[in-house]
């Protein structure tokens, strides 16, 4: 079980936490000006890195906040946590 | 005590005890036979003590075996305990003895309790600085330097006391012997505040983030004596800031033929029943070995009054040291020699020894074989942890590489030979995890004054070890039959051979094909000689092989354990509402929705025994149905989910996740809602409430108002955190009766005198608040049936106060959530969950006039607009109509075109997603999902049931008052 270090609550049980999947992926400014295939790549396309992933987290047995965290899915060590609406730190 | 506590184990009573054995006598029974034991036995050790060689026998072939280690490495003396509960496979070296005991041998598999488990179990979370796993000299080292300076520290061992291989081996630390020692360095941490000792603790799992899982068995050792209120066994759950495993080695054993006989032994193991539970594991014995460990065994044992028949080494050279006290004491040493096969009907009666050069086998007479085939350090949780493996050539072993994880491992575990460097390398291990934990690393000699690590008795010095595996059989016939890798699994280097014959070069596809190392040792002792013997058959080194993974658990772990207080009533949390007790007392019989106990229905009652037998859900049912439809009804509505959504922009949120427009609805007023996923998919519907400009009650299906919850603050919180909006969770807050059918306007009018109840005062859609029975209560005029009907909400604390008033008068049927589903089955209005499955948009439902066109977006209206959500083939919300009117379809029924089925794969068309019998339509209907179904309204199609092919007609989902002309009463 990961420790996860909410950026309001500090680290605790990874199971406290919900797993929201790749982090900055936007609601399209103007949904209805996007192609059927821009549409589609918003919904359904996710990337599924080996390696470093910025990816959303919501404390939900906690605070209740959404966060991000940047994960290395090899070997699960997390390198990052930041708020929502903060840029992806770069991670040297 | 037992009355015969004064006496000690007589010779006749257990043959092979050793003279002077002192201690409380234990009576036991195993396999139907009376035996007695002593007090700090194992029931291995007893059962040897007792002379019993066979103690089970093998999964695959049936052959007896009999104990072969003295540990949790046990391979082969698998026993499931009787009495006083009983418990399936456990290995009789960790089973402690106790009066009272009754077990028996297994086939390899044992078999579940037939009777539920009186016991407890529980669960503790834990903190500290520093895990220590293994109180043996590394481990005691490590705990003792660093709960000296303060850490906070857990040391965790597996067995009742501490001492790990001290125990076995007999050696003394300062002249005292290691096991006092032991004991009493043990009990100095134990007193420090910050030090927490468990024993009989098995440390099963090393996950991410030093997390730890490890299992204490509290009870269990005390049979029909354990306290009832202690639990039998805890699960720790340890979060550490730094691990250090000192957890030792396994000692493996060499593949000859017959090496499974009872009667084969572990070299250490035996020397741990010698000395710790003073039992002699045979008379007469012969050693083989590839190093010099076997040699202190031999010593030991012959001490002890065990005659050593001879030592056979595969080394041309031994230690020499070990050589001259073999000369002094007479012993035989056989060089350059191996043992070819064991011998004898159902355990060892003869050894056949020959040199490695060839020439003549010789065969000798023994009872005892005791076989070194080196020593494996204990990596299982370093490698969980995620730490990789080096190959040690010295050890012909694997140890401890490199890990991210802030855990190391000392002593043996990581390779270190002997006693002296094992106690430094724990106090070295300790002094890092301070230093890492933030503590002042204490200066100066290695440990702290007044405490010091007690200078270990001489060692002589080591000869290197002859990494052998297996020992060639021209004499076997060459199949490798008996030679063993893995006794509990029964996998023989024939099988092995025959794997990599098929051309499986990995140890991984070796493991799978012939399933070594499966069992529930987990390989402890077979998962090095297995890939031993594969490089010997590829003709590569052990190192290129590596091993298979480490997987947790280290050792078997109950279900029960794993349960804790997680079973029965306290499995999952039950919610009930504030009428619950109503419910319970008038009979109704409930339905889990979610965590929630809802009335399913209030069957009448039988008036007596045998004459009367009273209604079934059926007969309850249409009659709750016909109350509702015809008369006066109630439901306990309080499961509903409810969500407070307040703040200036509130409107502007739910317009963005409703699919229609909520910004328009006046205070007062209420509006049905659907929300969908950004895929256009329906996700949950419910009701508006607007209660003042920035205050709605927005409510939700039972099983989904926390995902609802969560939805909001996901959009709110990632998407639009500049929207001004609060949502809480008011469900448990309100408690709500739904008042439904033609004569509810004149019963709430009597409940609600200050309530104007007319339709033109108190319209469909608008709520007021009122006084109901003297409650304050929010009264909606919401109805899910498609009657005339109210949903009055009170705060919970009066919800039984309002429900017993709403009954007070014995006119009020009340019905339960399958009356409520055929009700609004018999409206076409669909259930979230049960008649949508995520892939139904609103459109699908027929719900066209739900999606707003005006709104320029709200989440799912690009959606839409996709070629998918218009396709005409797309399932559709349909009614059906069985040509059979008494034919009740089952729900999940596909529906097909044709009469007859065809060949396979037949098209399905869909399938049934709500199916009742109606007292108002007065036959049965359903509700189905069906391929362009509102096409096909009209249409014959046939639901495959059993073997029959049900014919049924397409209908509107809407078969009761689709004008509306109800709903004003
Ligand atoms: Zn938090």
């Amino acid at each position: 079980m990961l420790l996860i270090a909410c950026p309001w609550c500090g680290p605790r049980d990874e199971a406290e936490f919900h797993y929201g999947g790749q982090a900055h992926v936007a609601y399209p400014e103007d949904p209805a000006a996007l192609s059927d295939e821009e549409w589609a790549r918003y919904l359904f396309f996710r990337d599924n890195p080996e390696g470093l992933f910025a990816e959303r987290w919501s404390h939900t047995a906690g605070c209740r906040r959404w966060f991000n965290a940047v994960r290395d899915t090899a070997t699960n060590e997390i390198h990052a946590v930041y708020r929502a609406g903060e840029p992806r730190p770069v991670i040297a | 005590m037992s009355e015969r506590s004064e006496r000690t184990g007589g010779a006749a009573a257990q043959p092979h005890r050793r003279e002077g054995a002192s201690g409380r006598v234990l009576r036991f029974r195993f396999d139907g036979r009376e035996y007695e034991g002593l007090e700090g036995d194992t029931l291995a050790s007893a059962l040897l003590a007792n002379g019993v060689r066979a103690v089970a026998s093998s999964i695959r072939l049936g052959r007896p075996r009999g104990v072969y280690a003295a540990g949790s490495e046990e391979p082969n003396a698998l026993v499931q305990i009787e009495e006083p509960f009983p418990e399936p496979m456990l290995q009789a070296t960790t089973v402690e003895l106790y009066d009272g005991l009754v077990a028996t041998g297994l086939p390899g598999q044992g078999r579940l309790a037939d009777r539920p488990d009186p016991a407890r179990y529980d669960a503790v979370h834990a903190h500290c600085d520093v895990l220590v796993v293994g109180a043996g000299p590394a481990g005691i080292a490590a705990a003792g330097v660093a709960a000296r300076a303060g850490a906070r520290v857990i040391l965790a061992d597996e067995r009742p006391e501490p001492g790990g291989s001290l125990l076995g081996t007999a050696e003394t630390l300062d002249g005292r012997p290691g096991r006092e020692w032991a004991a009493e360095e043990v009990a100095a941490l134990a007193a420090l505040p910050e030090v927490r000792v468990l024993r009989r603790t098995t440390v099963l799992g090393h996950y991410d983030d030093n997390h730890v899982i490890a299992v204490e068995r509290r009870t269990n050792h005390l049979g029909a004596a354990a306290p009832a209120d202690v639990a039998r066994e805890r699960v720790w759950r340890i979060r550490a800031g730094r691990v250090v495993l000192a957890t030792g080695g396994h000692e493996r054993f060499v593949a000859f033929a017959g090496n499974d006989l009872p009667g084969v032994m572990l070299a250490g193991a035996a020397r741990t029943y010698a000395n710790h539970y003073r039992v002699l594991p045979g008379r007469r014995a012969v050693v083989f070995t590839t190093n010099d460990s076997a040699y202190a065994a031999a010593l030991d044992l012959a001490d002890a009054g065990v005659e050593i028949a001879a030592i056979a080494d595969v080394r041309q050279a031994p230690g020499e040291a070990w050589a001259a006290r073999c000369a002094e004491r007479g012993l035989e040493v056989l060089t350059g020699h191996v043992v070819t096969a064991a011998k004898g009907e159902g355990e060892v009666s003869s050894v056949e020894v020959a040199s490695r050069e060839g020439g003549q086998a010789r065969e000798i007479p023994a009872d005892l074989l005791l076989v070194s085939g080196g020593w494996t350090p204990v990596v299982h949780l370093f490698s969980q942890a995620g730490g990789t493996l080096r190959y040690d050539e010295e050890l012909g072993a694997f140890t401890p590489g490199e890990t991210r994880q802030a855990v190391e491992a000392a002593g043996f575990a990581r390779g270190v030979r002997t006693l002296r460097a094992c106690l430094e390398d724990g106090a070295e291990a300790g002094r890092r995890a301070l230093a890492a934990a933030g503590f002042a690393v204490p200066a100066g000699p290695a440990v702290p004054s007044g405490t010091a690590v007690p200078s270990a008795g001489e060692e002589p010095a080591a000869a290197p070890a002859e990494h052998l595996w297996l020992v060639e059989a021209p004499g076997d016939g060459g199949d490798y039959g008996t030679h063993f890798v893995d006794l509990q699994r029964d996998v023989t280097v024939g099988e092995v051979l025959r794997a990599v014959g098929a051309g499986l070069t990995s140890v991984e596809h070796v493991k799978r094909y012939t399933t070594a190392g499966t069992a529930h040792d987990q390989g402890k002792t077979s998962g090095l000689l297995t890939g031993g013997v594969v490089a010997h058959a590829l003709g590569v080194d052990v190192a290129e092989l590596g091993t298979t993974t480490f997987r947790a658990p280290y050792t078997p772990v109950s279900f029960a354990a794993l349960a804790g207080r997680d079973r029965g009533p306290l499995h999952d949390p039950v919610r009930v509402t504030a009428m619950h007790e109503w419910h319970v007392a008038r009979g109704a019989l409930f339905e889990n929705v979610g965590q929630w106990k809802r009335p399913w229905y209030y069957p009448r009652r039988g008036e007596g025994p045998g004459e009367d037998p009273g209604e079934d859900m059926e007969a309850a049912v249409l009659r709750e149905c016909r109350a509702a439809r015809e008369d006066v009804a109630a439901m306990d509505a309080s499961t509903l989910g409810k969500i407070d959504v307040v703040g200036p922009d509130a409107a502007v949120l739910l317009d963005r996740l409703y699919t229609n427009m909520m910004s328009t609805l006046k205070v007062g007023s209420i509006r049905y809602g659907v929300m969908c996923r950004p895929d256009g998919m329906v996700f949950d519907d419910g009701t508006v409430i607007r209660l003042a400009d920035d205050r709605f009650l927005v409510t939700t299906t039972t099983g989904n108002a926390a995902a609802v919850l969560d939805w909001m603050e996901e959009w709110l919180q990632t998407e639009w955190p500049d929207l001004r909006v609060c949502c809480t969770s008011v469900t448990e807050q309100w408690a709500t009766v739904a008042l439904v059918g033609p004569r509810s306007r004149e019963v709430l009018a009597r409940l609600a005198p200050g309530l104007a109840v007319d339709n033109d005062s108190f319209p469909f859609m608008t709520w007021r608040d009122a006084e109901v029975a003297g409650i304050e209560a929010r009264v909606c005029r919401i109805s899910f049936s498609g009657e005339l009907a109210y949903e009055i909400n009170v705060s919970s604390w009066s919800g039984l106060a309002l429900w017993e008033a709403v009954m007070a008068s014995g006119e009020v049927t009340p019905y339960g959530t399958e009356t409520m589903h055929v009700l609004r089955a018999e409206k076409g209005f669909p259930i979230v969950g049960q008649d949508t499955d995520g892939t139904v948009t609103p459109q699908d439902l027929g719900m066209e006039w739900i999606v707003s066109k005006k709104k320029a977006d709200f989440v799912g209206k690009r959606s839409f607009a996709r070629a998918d959500t218009s396709r005409p083939d797309r399932k559709h919300l349909v009614g059906l109509l069985p040509e059979d009117p008494g034919v009740l379809l089952p729900e999940g029924a596909h529906l097909v075109e044709t009469s007859a089925l065809p060949e396979p794969p037949v098209p399905t068309l869909g399938f049934v997603t709500s199916s009742y019998r109606s007292a108002a339509l007065g036959r049965t209907f359903a509700l189905a999902l069906v391929s362009g179904g509102r096409e096909r309204v009209g249409e014959r199609l046939y639901a495959p049931v059993g073997a029959d092919l049900v014919p049924v007609t397409v209908t509107s989902h809407v078969l009761y008052d689709p004008e509306g002309a109800r709903r004003d009463g």
